[in-house]
């Protein structure tokens, strides 16, 4: 029989209780923050549970290159750039794709790579570039597109490759060691890729608890309450609590499709600085539709406004309320920082639940 | 392309078009200063006109919506309905509307005979004539000539005049706290039909526009000696952008049980899909009404009894809590606040 949330909370609640001290728990993945939010499961912990909101906004931690790129590709005579809407407003060095399109740039929102493939389909005259963002959630799709262009012959689409993937970042955090975490809250959709298994070396490696959670309320406060039942209990596992979903092996068939049309490869990530192995680019068989060759992109460095703590943001370091532009120059209308243009990131999502009555939240900032 | 820079700050960007806190920036900043006047301040449904011994009310919309037809309903439905509700939540039994058509070269005729017979057909439901309108074709866009997209040429505008209904004493001003706020029925069908065809999503039960005239409903609900505080159609910013607007101008709270907000399974199910959120998606079939608490039960049943009001709820009352705003009691049993939304919907990504 499984518990209701009105069980867990009390669960958890006593565990907190006996715990003399904060428990940290990183969500690492935007839809668990924002559902964190949308359901009031902040207002409901124990004030000695804080959560902490890691870097698994794809938006986020997105680098300013990579937008910046995006905005030269857009400019580029005749070129269409697709691109998933929550990419629209991301400000990079020239402003940001949203400005672009009105200044009369060809910038189409799509929801799925197939769309995008499409437009390259009905416009054989004119270049189609996909600007390609998030985890393993969206990685697979993208891979289905490069196989559907080539199988089909179309050659005017190519790929702006910022795929991003989660474990990596997971350990350049705990390697960098200055986020004093108790464990994570692991994300359902990108487990339903990887597996389960694939947390191994977090748990292995760094001792860190790790629970695979679904995004519903009672699903959240189930992963919360293990994850505090391992710290209460001094253990430091990896569980699956979205077995219904998610198994330990993972989306096979997802993953030899990314086998095959990407390698791992460095990739910078907005803050956090080029990680080893964190990003994804197209295979040497695909690589003619990686649009950075085929443009001749060269990237720049990143320009954040100094200001800017969404860095410390999404490695835990630091909460929305402390940095200095947050509501003070910084909302949701003229985001400076990434996480305050993805309805998922982290800034984002404070303004828009948390941030006028902080007593409706129970967080102790 | 010429000046190419993303920059956001000197044009009008498709985010001000949302119904969200930037169209409310583009009005406050760009479009009401210089034509201010005592009318127009409040930015209500429409003006009231002192005429003769009685009043009038006035109105008009415009409709841009892509695809031009959707599951449920077409721009024209739309066009009449939209006016014709913003006249019914002011307190005026609609008199006559007019017809301002914008045809982009190019669009096909039956396209436009169908939009017409919905004008007619949604015309004759709601009981007002089409008096006068106004036609121009513009030259086909860019963009549109790929076939990626299906015909977008046709706007329309509609002004619409009405009768003050004598018994209608309405204002947000007389809302007070313990005040019971209700919806007719269940939210963001609209606003998720569109934006699933958009998506090309696809759902299990078709997902349809809820798009219709509410004139009869409301005259019912007027007539019937309910003291009706306040009314407005949640259309675009859906429900929380009535309640913040009611929240700022009044200077109350509002509590939302969100257990009781009405939402189809389908809708919930498309909503989770694409990361929305039903309380600030569109819809152009509902009006939140604010009634004194002990007037709510004779509001449901009235309501529950017409067919646009079947599932009719009770969604939450009006609180003393500072500062005023909105919040959302969740099913799981915290809260949080609800804001209206910023701009342009977009789904989430993953």
């Amino acid at each position: 029989m499984s518990r209701t949330i009105d069980e867990l909370r009390a669960d958890l609640t006593a565990r907190c209780a006996r715990i003399d001290r904060t428990i940290k728990i990183m969500e690492v993945c935007g839809t668990h923050t924002v559902s964190i939010f949308r359901s009031g499961l902040r207002s409901m912990l124990p004030e000695n549970l804080r959560l902490i909101s890691g870097p698994g906004c794809p938006v986020c931690v997105t680098a300013q290159r990579h937008i910046d790129a995006a905005i030269e590709l857009a400019t580029h005579e005749n070129l269409i750039l697709a691109t998933y809407g929550d990419m629209m407003r991301v400000p990079g060095k020239l402003g940001s794709l949203e400005g672009l399109r009105a200044g009369g740039a060809d910038i189409r929102v799509v929801n799925s790579t197939q769309t995008a493939v499409d437009l390259a389909k009905s416009n054989p005259t004119r270049p189609v570039v996909f600007l390609a963002v998030g985890f393993e959630t969206t990685t697979p799709a993208t891979a289905a597109a490069v196989i559907a262009a080539e199988r089909e012959g179309v050659e005017n689409f190519s790929v702006l490759m910022c795929h991003k993937l989660v474990v990596p970042a997971m350990l350049a955090l705990l390697q960098a060691g200055d986020v004093p975490l108790d464990g994570f809250l692991c994300p359902g959709h990108v487990s339903v890729i990887i597996g389960a298994a694939a947390y191994k070396p977090v748990v292995e490696q760094h001792k860190k608890a790790c629970v695979v959670a679904g995004f519903e309320a009672t699903q959240m406060m189930q992963g919360l309450t293990h994850l505090v039942a391992q710290v209460d209990e001094g253990r430091a596992d990896l569980e699956n609590v979205y077995k219904a979903v998610v198994n330990d092996a993972g989306n096979t068939v997802a993953q030899e499709l990314m086998d095959k049309v990407f390698v791992p490869a460095d990739t910078p990530w907005r803050a956090l600085g080029t990680i080893p192995m964190s990003g994804l680019e197209l295979a040497p068989a695909y690589s003619r539709f990686d649009a950075v060759g085929r443009f001749g992109l060269t990237f720049g460095e990143d320009e954040d406004n100094p200001a800017c703590r969404c860095g410390e943001v999404i490695q835990g370091k630091t909460e929305p309320a402390d940095c200095s532009l947050f509501d003070n120059g910084c909302t949701p209308l003229t985001p400076i920082g990434p996480c305050m243009v993805s309805t998922e990131g982290t800034c984002a999502a404070w303004y828009k639940y948390h941030r006028v009555r902080p007593s409706t939240t129970g967080v102790t900032a | 392309m010429s000046e190419a820079t993303g920059n956001t700050a000197n044009c009008v960007l498709l985010a001000h078009g949302g119904g969200g806190e930037r169209t409310a920036q583009l009005l406050r900043e760009h479009i009401l200063p210089p034509v201010d006047n005592e009318k127009l301040r409040h930015l209500p449904d429409g003006a009231v006109l002192p005429w003769g011994s009685s009043d009038l009310v006035f109105t008009t919309d415009s409709y841009v919506v892509t695809p031009i037809e959707f599951p449920g309903g077409d721009i024209g439905n739309l066009a009449v309905a939209g006016t014709v509700n913003d006249l019914a939540v002011m307190g005026a039994e609609p008199v006559a509307i007019s017809l301002g058509l914008i045809l982009e070269e190019g669009l096909p005729f039956d396209v436009l005979d169908r939009v017409m017979a919905s004008i007619a057909g949604t015309a004759k439901t709601a009981g007002v004539q089409v008096v006068t309108g106004d036609t121009k074709v513009i030259e086909r866009r860019r963009g549109r000539t790929d076939g990626s997209a299906p015909p977008d040429g046709l706007f329309i505008n509609t002004a619409g005049i009405g009768r003050l209904i004598p018994e209608a004493k309405l204002g947000i001003t007389s809302i007070e706290v313990g005040d019971a706020v209700v919806v007719n029925g269940t939210l963001a069908e609209h606003g998720l039909a569109i934006m699933s065809v958009r998506s090309g999503l696809e759902f299990e039960s078709p997902l349809r526009s809820d798009v219709a005239p509410l004139n009869g409903l409301i005259r019912t609900i007027l007539q019937s000696g309910i003291q009706v505080r306040f009314m407005r159609d949640a259309t675009r910013g859906g429900v929380a952008g009535v309640l913040s607007d009611i929240a700022e101008t009044r200077g109350l709270s509002v509590d939302i049980e969100e257990a009781s907000v009405p939402v189809s399974p389908t809708a919930r199910h498309a909503a989770e899909m694409l990361g929305l959120d039903p309380l600030a998606m569109a819809n152009e079939g509902k009006v939140v009404c604010v009634v004194a608490a002990g007037d709510a039960p004779r509001l449901l049943e009235i309501m529950r009894g017409h067919p646009l009001g079947r599932h009719a709820a009770c969604i939450g009352s009006m609180t003393a809590a500072e500062p005023p705003l909105v919040e959302l009691i969740t099913r799981a049993g915290g809260r949080r606040i609800v804001q209206r939304p910023y701009g342009e919907d977009v789904p989430r990504i993953c």
